[in-house]
């Protein structure tokens, strides 16, 4: 069995210089410590990328991975639905001219709700944490839901129907229910995630959390560190 | 440390007091307390000379008593020196008004200060803060006596971070009768701030709402804020500024985005059941009803009143906040239709709210309470009164705030704040029921009683 916390440190130390922990290494993170991710690699030439997705079968998502990138949908670094070799190798290719490229992330098309899970340490109340509707319109919508960690069954319950689109989650209009227990589950473990990782974080991004009627996968995942000074480093 | 001697102080010595600037805030400190306060007061200026016909000592040592507070109106510089001397004298504790610490930049003095006062074992409030008010006790605020109202005593502590905020919230207190215990100005709160006060007005008999209002806490003093709120048992109610984000602060995270300071703030006060009051209105209307009522309701209320306007105002103002208006079942209208006036039997509005119509007079304010009272799914009352219809006399205040007393369930009255209605409302207030001057304020009255839950 490895131990997830030695595990979790070494990939944290790991990212301090660049100062956040990219998207690859952090659901390596969140899946050492027991979250459900997609089967995903990062591929550094089209031809890993084209071989993985042969392994898990089309279609798949690519999505840029630099140090230098951020937000990756704002350049365009996002690709959902790629059907065939030919496109996956295109997209690879469009990549290849985006700053900082290290390669790119093969993984399985995940179907769900888009929810975004986040975390910050807040310098009155320390690790907070955040339900919201997600996707690229969260701050738009603003849909969200906040609470001090460490979070209770209760808390976690409240959050979830505090969204103003929790109905969105039970089925409205004939869309399916998602797992309310898998989600509340995934809220009190990445709560004590949060309290584990302490003031060594910054801020935690999962957006989107996609959760259907039997999952809730961590799609994304972006953690932000800590740098020595105290401030956020990205 | 001991708080005590900072609240409920027998001696007094004043720093500063000058025998030639008869305006300095330390004169009026001293006379104030001298003249009004049951508590023995001491002059102390190196200068020496007298004040109102009492000496000025040139030294603390020289003051013949054992002195409970300090109060500290001298040159910042001088500080450190001053508190170095009262804890050799066996001082019990100081309010420092004198400003010009780390609000002008000089941490390092402020710094030094704390750590005089905390190798001494003495408990200090400020700098750069009023310092405390206690009804009928003391007073360590400098400013003119003729010129502050004289609050009402009651059971409301109130921290400030802001001594402004803080006078002008004791007057507005006051003018709408709501009563205070203790009030503190706390000021750069460099050795006692909230959480300290928390802890003591938790365990001060005297007190049974704590109100703060708050401009920020240190690293992580709003965790332990929430949490020693949540233990006390006692209603904290936190009027927050410094709401509105700070600068352009570049974030790269949502998450940090969506959870800004005061989103955070008041998610974690909900969160711990702490009463937010977003303004003035609410601050007052949740101490109003938190310092009668502390047992907290789930919010479903029974609404009487002489006009459907007020009704409807009163239900939209409710439905914003999620308090309930139950029905009337068809047995309890039937029940009350008939114990009504003559005049109104076949007019009055028997629904949710109940509308007795201008023609109502008090006996039929009395059946609907009583009504109310009798309901199982209705845990409050609110009683809109006009009193310039007919049929409603003076004594309606204490008849319906008895008939709720009896009852158990929290009656909250609304009445115009006219002076010639003046023995309506203490007719409710003497019998334990809040009166408010706005149908809002009434609604928020009860909302406080929902959102309390020590």
């Amino acid at each position: 069995m490895i131990d997830f916390r030695s595990e979790m440190l070494r990939i944290i130390e790991a990212a301090r210089a660049d100062g956040w922990v990219l998207e690859p290494d952090a659901k390596r993170l969140f899946a050492v410590a027991g979250f459900d991710v997609p089967r995903f690699t990062l591929a550094r030439t089209p031809e890993e990328a084209i071989r993985f997705a042969a392994e898990i079968g089309y279609p798949v998502v690519g999505k840029v991975v630099s140090p230098r990138i951020l937000h990756k949908s704002d350049v365009g670094g996002v690709t959902v639905g790629i059907a065939d070799t030919a496109s996956l190798t295109a997209t690879f290719r469009r990549f290849q001219g985006l700053d900082g490229l290290l390669g790119m992330i093969v993984e399985e098309m995940v179907s769900g709700i888009e929810l975004i899970l986040g975390a910050k340490i807040d310098f009155q109340f320390g690790p907070m944490i955040l339900l919201g509707m997600g996707g690229t319109g969260v701050e738009i919508y603003k849909d969200v839901a906040l609470r001090m960690a460490p979070i209770s069954e209760k808390d976690a319950l409240a959050m979830i129907g505090g969204l103003k689109a929790h109905r969105l989650l039970t089925g409205y209009r004939g869309g399916e229910s998602v797992d309310l227990n898998r989600l509340t589950e995934t809220l009190i473990s990445f709560s004590s995630l949060v309290m584990e990782l302490g003031e060594g974080i910054e801020s935690i991004d999962i957006n989107p959390l996609l959760c259907s009627s039997h999952r809730c996968v961590i799609a994304d995942a972006r953690i932000i560190l800590r740098s020595e000074d105290g401030k956020a480093s990205a | 440390m001991d708080l005590k001697p900072l609240f409920e102080p027998r001696t007094m010595a004043v720093f500063g007091v000058s025998a030639s600037n008869y305006r300095h805030p330390a004169n009026e400190i001293f006379n104030k307390n001298l003249l009004r306060y049951p508590v023995g007061v001491y002059g102390v200026n190196p200068r020496g000379g007298t004040i109102n016909g009492q000496p000025i000592h040139r030294n603390i040592s020289e003051v013949p008593e054992e002195i409970d507070m300090a109060v500290i109106a001298v040159r910042a510089d001088l500080v450190p020196e001053v508190i170095t001397e009262c804890i050799k004298a066996k001082v019990r504790s100081a309010v420092i008004v004198s400003g010009g610490f780390a609000e002008v930049g000089r941490g390092d003095l402020q710094e030094r200060i704390v750590a005089i006062a905390r190798e001494g074992g003495f408990p200090f409030v400020g700098p750069n803060c009023l310092g405390i008010y206690v009804p009928s006790r003391v007073d360590t605020f400098f400013l003119p006596g003729e010129r502050m109202v004289n609050p009402v005593v009651g059971n409301v502590s109130f921290v400030s971070q802001s001594g402004g905020i803080l006078v002008d919230q004791m007057i507005k207190f006051t003018a709408e009768g709501v009563g205070l215990a203790r009030a503190i100005s706390i000021g750069n709160k460099a050795l006692l701030g909230e959480l300290e006060l928390l802890d003591y007005f938790a365990a001060d008999p005297a007190t049974k709402v704590i109100a703060f209002y708050i401009e920020g806490f240190g690293g992580n003093e709003g965790r332990e804020f929430v949490v020693k709120a949540k233990k006390c048992g006692k209603p904290v109610v936190v009027l927050k500024s410094g709401k509105s984000p700070g600068g352009s602060k570049a974030v790269s995270s949502h998450t940090a985005s969506l959870a800004g300071d005061y989103a955070s703030f008041s998610a974690v006060l909900s969160q711990y059941n702490i009463v937010e009051a977003v303004n003035e209105l609410e601050l007052i209307s949740f101490c109003e009803s938190l310092s009668t009522y502390a047992k907290p309701i789930e919010g479903r209320v029974g609404i009487v009143t002489v006009s459907g306007g007020h009704g409807a105002v009163a239900v939209d103002a409710c439905a914003a906040r999620g308090i309930l208006i139950p029905g009337l079942p068809e047995n309890i209208r039937e029940d009350l239709r008939k114990t009504l006036s003559p005049s109104v039997q076949d007019i009055a509005g028997l629904t949710n709210p109940v509308d007795l119509t201008g023609s109502g007079i008090d006996e039929d304010f009395v059946a609907t309470v009583r009504s109310f009272c009798s309901m199982e799914n209705i845990d409050c009352v609110l009683a809109l009164l006009l009193p310039y219809i007919p049929g409603i006399t003076s004594d309606l205040g204490a008849k319906l705030g008895g008939i709720a007393r009896q009852c158990g369930k929290p009656l909250i009255a609304y009445v115009p704040n006219v002076e010639k209605y003046a023995m309506l409302i203490e007719g409710f207030t003497l019998n334990g029921s809040p009166v408010a001057h706005s149908i809002e304020g009434a609604v928020l009255m009860v909302d406080a009683l929902r959102r309390n839950r020590p």
